[in-house]
Parts: C-alpha cells; structure tokens; sequence
C-alpha cells in the first residue's frame, strides 16, 4: 500500500516536472515589481489596496506595450503579516531570488524600516506607497534607494497644525497620543510644530490600546483650557476616545492622523465618530480629474466587487500604489535598464508627470525622496462608514 | 469637580476588575488553583455574545444566556484539560497549562472571528446620563456595572458562608481527604467552581463589550489586572476582591487625573507592590494556617 502510494506520488511529481518543462518561454524576459505588505491579519485590507493600485497601474503599462523594447511587468506578492522579521526574510527572496527591479511596502513603518537597509545593501529601490514613518525615507544612506509616495509622519504634524488653525481659528491645542512609538515620534513632531511658531501645546496626554475610559485624560485637557484635540491612534483605542467625549458631553475639533481611516470607525465610535477629521493623500469623491475617472473605470472593470468609488477602500492604499507604480515605470524608462542604481537615477530624472493624486513635477531628487508633500493632504471625514473630503456632499 | 470625575469613571471599571477577580476567587477558594488565563473567559463571553446576536441575529437575552452557557462549558473544558491532570498529581504545572490554554483560545478566536475589533450596541450605552450639567456623563450601564459586581461578591459571600452547598465547599479547601469522606463531591465542586469562574468572567465581558471594541486581544490586559485585584483583596475573601477592585479602579483613574497618564501604571502597579509588602494577605485575606 505503503509502496504504491510512492509511486503514485513519483509520477504525479514526474508529470508535474514534465508539464513545467513543456511550458513556453515568454518572447520578452518580464520586469519583476516586488510588494512586501500584510496580506493577513488586521491590515489584510491595506496590503489588498495597494495590490489593486499596482496592478492597475501594471496593467496600464503593460497594455501601452510594456517598458524596455515590450517587456511587460509582472507583481509578485509576498506577506509580511505586519511582522518586521517576515518582512526581511520576504524582501530578502524578492531582492535575490525573485531579482525585482523595485521592491513596494506595506502599511507598517516598523516593517519598512527593517527593510530600508536590505534594499539600500542590495541596490534596488524600495518604494514605499503606505508607511508614513519619517526615517524610513530620512534614513542616512548615501546614495539612498528608498522613496515614497505618501504621508510622512513630520509632515502630517505640521499640516494637522495648519489644518486646526486654519479650519477652526483655534490656538489651544491637546494632544492625545496613544501611549506607543508612532504616538511618541508624532508628539514630537507636533511639538515642533507647534514651538516652530512660538506656541506649546496646553496639556499632552498619552492613552493605551485597550484603555476602556479615556475621560481621566480628556478631563485633564479640557480642565487646561485645550479647544481642539491632536489626535494620534489607530481605529479601536480613537474610537475610545470619541466615545468617552460623547459621555463627558465635550465637543471640540478633533484633528487626527489617518489611523482613524482603518475601518468600522463609525462603528466603533458611534454617532460622535463624524466629527473627526483625518489626513488622507487621496478621495475618489467629488469631481476627478481624467487621471482619477480613467483610475476609477479601471478598478471597477478589474474587480468587480467595486461598484462605485465607496468600495475603493481605504482609497489612500490604492492611490499612492498607483501614483508609486506609473512613477516607478518611468524610472524604469529613463534608466533604459533594470539595473538598480540606473532606476534610482531614473526617479531624479522624471520631469512631469499627470499622476493621479496630483501633476507631479521633478518629484524626486537626490535629496527629496518624498514625492508629496502638506500641500497635497486631503482632510477628510466619516459620514457614515465612507471616508469623505470634508466639504464634499457625496 | 475632578474627583468625582474619578472616582465615577474608578467605580466603574474597577467594579469590572472586582467581577473578574472574583472568578479567581471561587476556584482558589474551592481547589487551590486557578485559570490564569481568566482574560480569554472574559473575551470569550463578549466573543460568543457577539456572535449569537449580532452574526446569527438571536435576541439579546437568548444571546447572554448561551454566551454563558459555553463560558460555563469553557470553563469545564479549562478543569479538565489545563488543571486536574497536573493538579492530580501535586505538580504546579497547571499554572503555565493554564496560560497556554488562553493563549490558544485568543488565536483560535482571532482566526474565526477576525482581527478587526467590533461593536457591540447597547440601548444601556446609547445615551450618557449627564450629572449636575458640568460635562459628568456616564451610560447607565456603566452605574449597572458596579451594581452587578457588589451583588455578586454579595452572593458568594452569603452562599459560602450561609448554604449547605458553600460551607462543604469551604470544607473541600480545609481538608480534602476529610471532605470526601464526608460524602462530598470533591470532583464535582471543582469542576462547577471553575465552570462559576468562567462564566462570571463572561459576564464582565458581557457587560464591558459595549463600553469596549470587541476583540481576541480585549482580555489580556484585564486578566493581569485583575489578578493584582484577586492577591491585593486577599484571594480568600469575596469582599476583599471586589473592595481591591474599586480601589485599584479608581487609582488608576485618581493617578491619571491628577497626574497624568503618564504615571498611571507606574504608580498603580507600585501601590500593588507596597500593599503588599505591608499586609501580605492581601487587604481582606486570612493567613493560611499551614500544619507541621
């Protein structure tokens, strides 16, 4: 029995060698893009995101005759389950087995951050579309192979500044930090913004992630005189916070980082959870430009549990990997190569470009890795369970 | 102004500490032992409440009631496979099986009930009931809290010391081999103290899920905390533990009003230490009288 199973098992392996070899050999060797992002887990959905923007993005390309004298672009996807030490051992088989001409990032700056050096040993730019960490692009090597398409973390301080002054004329300001390291660097990051222009914030409080009564914290800042509120948190302990305000019946602007974007925050909420508004890059509401309906057909046409912009979800994940990958594809022209260092060259020399979140022009240089910028953050809002720019009637 | 502003939000989750620890309670008093892991009974009573009503769309009070239900079951299932094989044998080992045995009940649950935390809605956590107009709201539910967990120590105060059912109990820790020569079902009253002790964790877990996001991860921290509650009352005493609930409940709310939040942990954890240090069984708790 024993022994006909073994033979069974060693022809169907023999088939299975047989039909790999009668595969055909493309005409065109593809240029491989590697993404390393949390394809399960609780960020399951961002690494979902960013797939669908690079893939559009792809098929674009490919469709328009591929780069390089027709080569086409294939994606090959690897999980790093928000774990830094999977991210590694991943980037590490795409950058040396799989030889991608660029690697992509996932949501999580730790797992960024861990995979900056391999990519800058390794000589392969590493773009990332998602993790907003400051260092991850600011990272001390030279030359540098990591850029972005998204928030940074320095920026998003400033601009919640700006936003808060602007939007509401306040000048008290609180910060409610939750009590880990992204909390840490954005309170440092607000701080300066704000000694920047001569202000303090009047109380700084720090919360933990399964804290049920935020109201301790909030009492404290309400009782210094705060009339808005920073707020750096993901989507469960945030959703505490607008909980407790709504018990201590206090209503002031609450100004937030995108963590609150992740999902169910209505849900989680309740009924106060609208009067948050948030930083996004990108909205697929209101009126698009041809880049944004061209986008928008695309998604709909690929997958088609999207039927209308809501379910393009969480938006920022498939803009930036968009914007990232058309950018990247340019590179890859300008370089006239898959060589590493030719790509890096290749982002300095794109000159204009109609990307989707805004016309980019010379987005990178030796010196800015970072393609967007405050000018380019979208404020946005939940009505309901949709993200919404704040202004727009969807 | 501030310190009733504490001292309401104290009550109330210290009130949720007290009922978890007073699961603890019931199986070190009846057996010597204890499920570490009393934060997965806590998660798994919001989990399953979840579940019946919101996924399956039971009633709520179909849904509490077989929520408990497999609490109870749950906690069967912990005697059973985490405790009597080690404890049978005088090994201390069901203090990591226990552990163990949590740590596998939060992953299994995070793989069928999903990562992302949920909501559970209820008509008790809608609306916050404003006190004296000077921004002091609470949800009723969150003064039903305090109101169930005092009942409960109540009970088990009256039950052990007052019913046939709780002095032979009470007997089972004094004297095992003399209990069981008396007739009484040593096997049986473990099992059912550690069945009790799942299915109060439940409750606390019912009665917090809406003030909380329902999650695999929700009970982890409660858990430890209200251990530090069960040895700060003195194990041995019903009244202890909750009392310690209360305290440490509104310690924590005190330190971060006054304080700030920053020092709330620190400082908590160091009053554990130093309350200890001073009265080593605890606040309410009774030495042990150990027999050469």
């Amino acid at each position: 029995m024993i022994r006909k199973s073994r033979r069974a098992f060693t022809s169907l392996a023999l088939a299975a060698l047989g039909l790999s070899w009668t595969l055909p050999s493309p005409a065109a060797e593809p240029i491989k893009i590697g993404l390393v992002a949390a394809l399960s887990g609780q960020s399951a959905l961002s690494g979902e995101a960013i797939t669908r923007g690079l893939q559009v993005a792809i098929d674009e390309v490919n469709a328009a005759g591929g780069l390089l004298g027709g080569r086409q672009l294939v994606l090959v996807r690897r999980d790093d389950e928000s774990n830094p030490a999977k991210g590694v051992t991943a980037a590490r088989e795409l950058l040396y087995k799989e030889k991608v001409a660029v690697v992509f990032g996932g949501i999580d700056t730790p797992v960024a951050l861990a995979i900056a050096p391999l990519a800058n040993q390794a000589k392969v730019p590493f773009m990332n579309p998602w993790a907003a960490g400051t260092p991850i692009t600011h990272n001390g090597a030279n030359p540098n192979y990591v850029f972005r398409t998204s928030a940074v973390d320095e920026l998003v301080d400033k601009g919640m500044l700006a936003y808060a002054q602007k939007t509401f004329n306040t000048s008290k300001f609180g910060l409610l930090m939750i009590n880990n390291p992204w909390g840490e660097s954005n309170q440092k990051g607000l701080t300066a913004a704000l000694a920047a222009q001569g202000l303090t914030a009047v109380g700084s409080e720090k919360f933990g992630g399964s804290d049920v009564d935020i109201v301790p914290q909030l009492t404290r800042l309400r009782d210094a005189g705060a009339d808005t509120l920073f707020l750096v948190a993901n989507v469960g302990p945030a959703a505490q916070v607008v909980k407790s305000m709504d018990r201590m019946g206090w209503k002031v602007p609450v100004v937030s980082h995108w963590g609150v974007a992740g999902g169910r925050f209505t849900e989680l909420g309740g009924p106060n959870a609208g009067n948050v508004h948030f930083v996004q890059t990108y909205s697929f509401y209101g009126k698009l430009s041809p880049v944004g309906e061209k986008v928008v057909a695309s998604l709909k046409a690929k997958y088609p549990d999207i039927k209308d912009v809501s379910d393009i979800n969480p938006a920022v994940g498939v803009a930036n990997a968009y914007d990232g990958m058309m950018l990247t594809a340019l590179a890859i022209a300008n370089a006239g190569s898959t060589d590493g260092d030719a790509i890096r060259e290749g982002y300095y020399k794109i000159d204009r470009h109609e990307g989707l979140i805004k016309t980019y022009v010379r987005p990178f240089t030796a010196e800015q890795h970072d393609a967007l910028n405050e000018n380019d953050y979208v404020w946005a809002h939940f009505i309901d369970n949709r993200i919404v720019p704040v202004g727009v009637n969807p | 102004m501030q310190l009733i502003s504490a001292l309401l939000s104290g009550f109330g989750i210290g009130s949720m500490y007290g009922v978890v620890a007073l699961g603890f309670y019931i199986t070190y008093s009846v057996s010597g032992t204890m499920n570490f892991a009393q934060g997965s009974s806590v998660m798994l009573g919001a989990v399953l409440c979840y579940t019946f009503a919101l996924t399956l769309g039971l009633p709520m009070a179909a849904s509490i009631a077989l929520a408990l239900l497999l609490c109870a079951v749950y906690g069967l299932a912990v005697e059973v496979l985490a405790v009597r094989p080690f404890a049978s044998r005088g090994s201390n080992a069901w203090l990591m099986s226990t552990v163990a045995l949590g740590i596998v009940v939060d992953n299994l649950v995070m793989h069928t009930f999903g990562k992302e935390p949920r909501s559970l809605p209820s008509p008790l956590a809608a609306a916050p009931i404003q006190i004296g107009g000077l921004g002091l709201g609470v949800y009723p539910l969150q003064l039903l809290i305090p109101a169930v967990g005092l009942a409960m120590a109540t009970a088990l105060h009256a039950v052990s010391r007052r019913t046939r059912w709780g002095t032979a109990l009470l007997a089972v820790v004094q004297n095992r081999d003399a209990a069981q020569l008396m007739g009484i079902p040593i096997r049986r009253a473990i099992a059912a103290s550690f069945a009790l002790s799942a299915c109060l964790a439940g409750v606390a877990g019912i009665l917090i899920a809406p003030l909380f996001n329902v999650s695999a991860e929700m009970g982890t921290l409660f858990g430890i905390k209200a251990f530090a509650v069960a040895i700060l009352g003195g194990i041995t005493s019903a009244w202890g533990v909750m009392i310690a609930g209360l305290l440490f409940g509104i310690a924590e709310a005190s330190i971060s009003t006054f304080l700030g939040s920053g020092y709330t942990e620190i400082i908590t954890f160091a009053l554990v230490i130093g309350l200890l240090a001073l009265r080593p069984d605890g606040l309410l708790g009774v030495a042990g009288v150990r027999k050469v």
